[in-house]
């Protein structure tokens, strides 16, 4: 071993080795790919050892450095300056590659053209409009818990997960109802284009054509009803706030990121309720705790993976000097149960305080549709607090493999009355 | 250290000694006070760390941005000219002794 010897992770453990292919010697390297479904099967144990290693991590099985605690990811997500958005923020490098689809203006720039955006989305998902909404979507979890009472045993990632953001998020939005299932077959392909160059990314390209088709013709202003997100975001055109042009764009956005992060939550939160009886019995005790158990899925199961960002200077991380234009991944999922920064990460608590997880990202680009995603969380957890005795596993479950989002491809539940 | 007094919906006062540079969300939150939430972790994009100051107080804060004034219209309690988000407001030497009153809910 020599005095420089970098420790290595090959095949999950933790080697000490020359730290081959490592731009920095003395870095911790890695060759784990997160973008596999041995990881997807598991990402707690690689998540400790990436944490344990350092603050920095070199991954060689994709030549990018990589982030897994708590503080460094927080930092990077804080600091657009240094860590941009704007050339990418999946694997790809905008500077280098030219994009899958029309860069997005809001998840893929930087200030001041970022903020212009932004203001009209955050305006459009504000607190007060998410207080004109809540009656109707609390009425709608009503409904969908009495039917998933008369069923007893169901899925609930179709047949709930899925079933309750599509019954409230396109009307929101304003969409006709025809081809709405083209929706969540584009989020996961949207989502699977942050990853690699790998067989999800490329099975999803080539599927691509019908649902990209579909979200391209829905983003235009006649397609979108008066009173809904969609027609809010045109209506910033009369406003002078943006062009024409941008206003489709920014649909687009709501499209891609509005509803498989929704539905990733909701599978989070039941999962989580039906292996941890104690916490749903709290929850049916008080239902009130109804939102932050769906805020704390949201960090204990981190529906959202990982994102990029890439470095616009040379700077150093952890004491890890890093070049300008590289690709820093951040492990939203590992932060979040970084023992660093939470006392028990491991246990899915419903009344921990959550405030400061990075389950929705943290700074300028933290995640525009938070609110949305909590109120539908916290309604629709609150009717089956309210009306549902008991939830179990009653079968296998699978998972779902994408490059960035987490969540279930079927959970078998029974389902009793109170 | 400089103190911060919370005043609960009940009347009942709790003073935290809060280190220079946290936030009175912050503060709030870690140490237990029930009636902030803090839920985007501090980045004014949620309203649910809204707080009343006292009123011959507010002078001594930094002014309101527009990304803060427009998210108070949305705050669950009603917004009265005093209302800030607690998130919004660095705790200074200079702020020792704020007094912030707690709504009675956030969401």
């Amino acid at each position: 071993m020599t005095p420089n010897a970098a420790p290595e992770l090959r095949g999950g453990a933790l080697h000490a080795a020359l730290a081959a292919g490592a731009p920095v010697p003395g870095v911790p390297v890695s060759d784990v790919d997160p973008f596999s479904v041995e990881f997807f099967e598991d990402p707690h144990r690689i998540h400790h050892e990436l944490r344990e290693a350092g603050p920095v991590v070199w991954l060689s099985s994709w030549n990018v450095w990589a982030l897994a605690r708590y503080a460094e990811v927080h930092a990077v997500l804080n600091d657009w300056g240094t860590f941009c958005s704007s050339r990418g923020v999946g694997m790809s490098d905008f500077a280098r590659e030219k994009p899958w689809r029309p860069q997005s203006l809001i998840l893929e720039q930087d200030p001041p053209k970022h903020t212009r955006a932004r203001n009209v989305l955050g305006r459009v998902l504000s607190p007060a409009v998410m207080k004109t909404l809540r009656e109707r979507f609390a009425a709608a979890a009503e409904r969908k818990a009495d039917e998933l009472l008369a069923l007893g045993t169901f899925d609930a990632i179709t047949d709930l997960a899925e079933a309750f953001p599509l019954a409230v998020f396109p009307d929101a939005m304003g969409l006709p109802k025809e081809g709405r299932e083209h929706l969540l077959p584009y989020a996961a392909l949207a989502f699977n284009a942050f990853g690699p160059d790998n067989e999800l990314r490329r099975k999803a390209m080539a599927e691509a054509g019908p649902h990209v088709a579909y979200v391209t013709d829905q983003c235009a202003r006649e397609r979108l009803a008066a009173g809904g997100f969609g027609a809010a975001i045109h209506a910033a055109v009369d406003a002078g706030e943006i062009t024409a042009e941008e206003a489709p764009l920014l649909v687009r956005s709501l499209l891609t990121a509005g509803i498989d992060t929704t539905v990733n939550g909701l599978g989070a939160a039941i999962y989580c309720l039906a292996r941890f009886p104690e916490e749903y019995a709290k929850l049916r005790a008080n239902p009130a705790l109804a939102r932050n158990a769906f805020e704390e899925a949201v960090r204990f199961e981190s529906p959202v993976q990982t994102f990029f960002r890439t470095t616009t200077r040379r700077v150093e991380i952890g004491g890890v000097e890093i070049g300008e234009g590289e690709k820093v991944l951040m492990f939203l999922g590992a932060a979040n149960r970084d023992p660093r920064r939470w006392e028990e990460p491991e246990r899915y608590d419903i009344e921990l305080k959550t405030s400061g997880h990075v389950g929705f990202g943290s700074g300028i680009h933290m995640c525009v549709g938070q609110l949305l995603a909590r109120l539908e969380g916290e309604v629709m957890l609150a009717a089956l607090a309210r009306k549902v005795g008991s939830v179990e596993i009653a079968g296998p479950t699978r998972r779902r493999y994408n490059n960035t989002l987490r969540g279930l491809e079927s959970l078998p539940v029974t389902i009793r009355p109170a | 250290m400089p103190s911060v007094i919370y005043i609960h919906p009940n009347g009942s006062r709790q003073t935290l000694d809060v280190p220079a540079g946290q936030s009175v969300m912050q503060a709030a939150v870690s140490r237990g006070i029930e009636e902030i939430l803090g839920e985007c972790g501090g980045n004014a994009m949620c309203a649910t760390c809204h707080v009343y100051v006292e009123p011959d107080q507010l002078d001594r804060l930094p002014p309101m941005g527009d990304d803060e004034d427009a998210l108070l219209d949305g705050a669950a309690a009603d917004r009265l000219p005093n209302s800030r988000l607690s998130c919004q407001i660095k705790v200074t030497g200079e702020l020792d002794g704020l007094v912030v009153r707690l709504p009675d809910r956030q969401v």
